[in-house]
């Protein structure tokens, strides 16, 4: 008669919990404040919802259909480790075109998974444990963990709705010490609108130039500013070398889920990056870099040309609309976010969005979790369509009114 | 045209019930100056009518619509105006365009099955004088029309929070 195992005898030593795996590095980064909101709205229907970081454009036809056709004539295979030769080349027109500054397609561009990891690989190439990195805010919401993730130290530097949210010298002056390496630039600003002017640009690049510092612009927004052009922080004189420039085609072409991003700069910054890149990913994907390839065509420009007059239209209309609601609205002058001030009704931005959700139905995101300068402040995509910008700027101003009678 | 008022056409284009206020905040101009390009385009007509696209095929699932191809004879001095209007004065008929190619008018028809189009094109439009020919084409399934697409397909995919 064969033996049968007992199983409760052979249980092993007792397990540690599975988190105690998990490396300090790991286990010392915050999740993300957006992360619990979401979970909130997620329960909730007929929500209408402003709190979106994409386009509401779907990817034009003509750039999908790029793709599609690269995988039915069997383009399924790796590219170079930089990206297709053809598609750094138009990367490299492209950005001459339109905001003045020249990169050598051979070494000086990399496309990457989405701007998000160029902009790891630039800290991974750049931080030496211990390094300071200097973060205006409030800002996207990666920037400091990735810094974190690199063995960096994030230091924040508050921006001021009066000053419609620009970096101002004396304040990046203040936050510099000499472990200071690298400023961290978005301007088009997420989530504040923000954006900076040459003029705004040349104290910056003073002090920049003066302590020695590099420069990741993450420029991701570029495309989408209303008044004036985007003036790109590498155009500033003495500033190219300086300069790592991010960039991709998330948002000026309606491509998010494509992930596809770029970076470009000095060739000994793109050779180390690259190294981590082959390592890590080898390449983006084949059929993204086709149909970027299609949305640098004239007829993709054209397309981009017509979604951003969208923007703008829109943009006008939330402005005016919370002016009116009776919050303090800074003019936003690029992306597609406006950062309404709520402070008038004496909540945090986080009670303000909360209750907005609960007894107003819309969804937005409080400004404190996009670090020092958010708090007070909500933020509010305004691409989504007019119907539903108009029914939501209703429902917060009845909200409004209802809080400030004290109800 | 100035660009004003093709911005203008373009955002009623797109909703015809948006008003001069909103269209007004959209372009940043004052209400009065978007009443006043809006009335001219009226009197201009160039907008001639507020109307609202309707997907027939949900409401009467019998109602047809055919593109009669008509071949015509032209008239001396009048070329192709004077039966054109014979044609288009039928209220059955949806739409008139002259056209280049194999033959001179295409006729949209709507009616409520496919007998009455048959019959109107038998006993209507063959008749007239100058008629050499037609060939009626059936409408099976609108897709798109006027730049709108009927499928429900543009549904929006996007996670309701990111950053």
């Amino acid at each position: 008669m064969a033996m049968i195992k007992d199983k409760e005898t052979t249980t092993s030593i007792p397990r540690k919990e599975m988190a105690d795996y998990l490396s300090p590095m790991a286990r010392g980064i915050k999740p993300s404040g957006i992360r619990r909101f979401f979970d909130l709205v997620s329960a909730r229907k007929d929500v209408i919802t402003l709190g979106v970081g994409e386009p509401d454009f779907t990817t034009p036809w003509h750039v999908r259909e790029a793709a599609v056709y690269s995988l039915e004539t069997g383009k399924t295979q790796y590219t170079s480790n930089a990206g297709m030769p053809e598609l750094r080349g138009a990367i490299g027109q492209y950005l001459n075109d339109q905001f003045a500054v020249e990169y050598n397609p051979a070494d000086e561009i990399l496309v990457t998974v989405g701007g998000s990891e160029a902009i790891d690989l630039a800290l991974r190439a750049l931080i030496t444990p211990g390094d300071e990195i200097l973060i205006p805010e409030p800002c996207y919401i990666s920037y400091s963990p990735i810094t974190t993730l690199s063995g960096g130290v994030a230091v924040g530097i508050e921006t001021f709705a009066k000053d419609n949210f620009k970096l101002k010298a004396e304040s990046l002056q203040a936050a510099i010490t000499p472990q200071s390496k690298v400023l961290i630039l978005c301007y088009p600003s997420n989530p504040t609108g923000g954006i900076m002017t040459y003029e705004d640009w040349l104290p910056i690049a003073k002090i920049v130039e003066e302590n020695d510092l590099i420069v990741i612009s993450d420029e991701i927004y570029a495309e989408l500013t209303y008044g004036s052009k985007h003036v790109s922080f590498a155009s500033i004189p003495g500033m190219k070398d300086r300069t790592i420039l991010v960039s991709g085609f998330s948002k000026a072409f309606a491509m998010t889920g494509w992930r596809m991003g770029y970076a470009c700069g000095h060739t000994d910054l793109i050779a180390a990056m690259l190294k981590i890149h082959q390592y890590t990913v080898m390449c983006a994907p084949v059929m993204g870099q086709y149909a970027a390839l299609e949305a640098l065509s004239p007829h993709g420009l054209e397309e981009k040309d017509r979604m951003m007059e969208s923007y703008n239209q829109r943009r006008r209309l939330v402005v005016k609309g919370f002016r009116e609601i009776g919050l303090d609205c800074h003019e936003p002058e690029g992306a597609f976010y406006a950062f309404p001030s709520i402070q008038s009704t004496g909540l945090t931005s986080e009670q303000f969005a909360q209750r907005l959700l609960e007894e107003a139905n819309v969804a937005a995101v409080p400004g404190g979790v996009f670090g020092l300068g958010g708090e007070g402040h909500l933020r509010c995509s305004y691409a989504t369509s007019v119907a539903q910008l108009t029914e939501a700027l209703d429902r917060i101003g009845n909200f409004v009114a209802k809080v400030k009678q004290g109800s | 045209m100035n660009e004003l008022q093709l911005k203008v056409l373009e955002l009623l284009k797109e909703d015809a019930r948006r008003d001069a206020e909103l269209i007004a905040t959209m372009l940043d101009r004052s209400i009065e100056e978007i009443k006043q390009v809006i009335a001219e385009l009226e009197s201009d007509h160039i907008i001639v009518k507020y109307a609202t696209v309707v997907n027939w095929s949900k409401v009467d699932d019998e109602k047809v619509t055919a593109l009669i191809e008509v071949q015509i004879t032209p008239e001396r001095g009048r070329g192709f105006e004077g039966i054109a209007e014979r044609i288009y004065l039928y209220p059955e008929v949806k739409s008139v365009y002259l056209m280049s190619g194999a033959y001179d008018l295409l006729v949209e028809i709507e009616g409520k099955n496919l007998k009455e189009v048959a019959s109107f094109v038998s006993n209507k439009l063959s008749p007239i004088d100058k008629v050499l020919s037609t060939k009626t084409n059936f409408i099976l399934k609108k897709y798109k029309q006027d730049g709108i697409i009927f499928e429900e397909h543009e549904d929006d995919h996007r996670l309701i929070i990111s950053p």
